[in-house]
């Protein structure tokens, strides 16, 4: 059973991360929108698969949150990342078992997924 | 929308969108199959010219576009399964959506996760105060973020890890609690 205790726990842990990330300046932002389109598209396991796979990799440095909708409905899920120093970069429509593949390839090593961006599908 | 938890996550999403510091999401399941969500909030609120014609898709507060479909698609959702949709709004104030499904209609979709829904939507507004009850004739889920936020301290809601425990911490309470109140469960033996 999960408990109370168990965040705790969580607090700790990130407390210790959270002093590291005070100092790094190369924090990654991952936004999703989850306007009415996004959710019908099915962005919100596109959401809950980026979480997880930050979570699983311990990544400090990404920041995932969501927007409203991002103006390309037919093309949702939209997710759009951040890089500090580098052109903004948007993925389009997304499915969970894409995301691995965005967090592995971009997210840590810098490299963008060309197939799955805007520019690709238009 | 396949699935009510996803219309609960973009009705609640209106709520964030209009500045809302409180939102309370109850569910109430009872014996005969009816559910009623209701959704709570302390944001701005509505002028009755506007909430006359916040279920029509031609009404939006959205600049970029005329249509929105969120409100429509939900009024729309609980009348086919013989239930409701009403809107108490007074501006300033805050506003309350209050729908009603039957679940056992073939038209009725299912809850869906809840669970992932209720995560989400504190993962995507960290600094808002989220009550969250949800009965049946079984048993009660119940999460609250003040009780979260005093354990968690400057930790945000946000952050991934809190994320996935919130969903699993959910996730449980939700299956000593759920009832399966589908078509099929119900009239097996009675259908040839």
């Amino acid at each position: 059973m999960k408990s109370l205790e168990e965040l705790k726990a969580i607090r700790e842990k990130m407390k210790r991360q959270m002093d590291l990330r005070e100092n790094d300046e190369s924090n990654i932002r991952v936004v999703v929108g989850m306007a009415t389109c996004g959710i019908a598209a099915g962005a919100r396991p596109v959401m809950t698969a980026f979480l997880d796979e930050i979570n699983r990799r311990g990544l400090t440095n990404v920041t995932v949150s969501q927007t409203g909708c991002i103006g390309v409905c037919r093309l949702e899920p939209v997710a759009e990342v951040f890089v500090p120093g580098e052109e903004k970069v948007t993925y389009v429509r997304l499915r969970p078992e894409m995301v691995p593949a965005i967090v592995e390839q971009h997210l840590v090593n810098h490299s963008v997924v060309q197939d799955y961006t805007i520019g690709a599908a238009e | 929308m396949k699935e009510l938890s996803l219309h609960l996550l973009d009705v609640a999403k209106n709520s964030v969108a209009a500045g809302a510091k409180h939102v309370s999401i109850t569910l109430d399941e009872d014996e005969d199959g009816w559910l009623t969500i209701a959704i709570a909030d302390d944001g701005r609120g509505m002028a009755p010219e506007f909430l006359a014609r916040v279920t029509d898709p031609f009404t939006t507060t959205r600049t970029t576009r005329k249509v929105g479909l969120g409100l429509p698609l939900l009024r729309l959702t609980a009348e086919q399964t013989g239930g409701s949709l009403s809107i108490d709004s007074t501006l300033g104030v805050g506003t309350t959506l209050t729908a009603r499904f039957q679940r056992r209609h073939l038209d009725c979709p299912p809850l869906g996760d809840l669970p992932g829904a209720v995560a989400l939507l504190i993962q995507g507004s960290p600094d808002m105060e989220l009550t969250y009850r949800h009965t049946t004739p079984k048993g009660e889920a119940a999460l609250s973020t003040a009780e979260l936020r005093d354990i968690l301290g400057d930790i945000s809601l946000a952050e991934p890890e809190v994320f996935a425990w919130i969903q699993d911490y959910l996730t449980e309470q939700e299956n000593e609690a759920a009832v399966d109140a589908s078509p099929a469960a119900v009239s097996e033996g009675e259908v040839q």
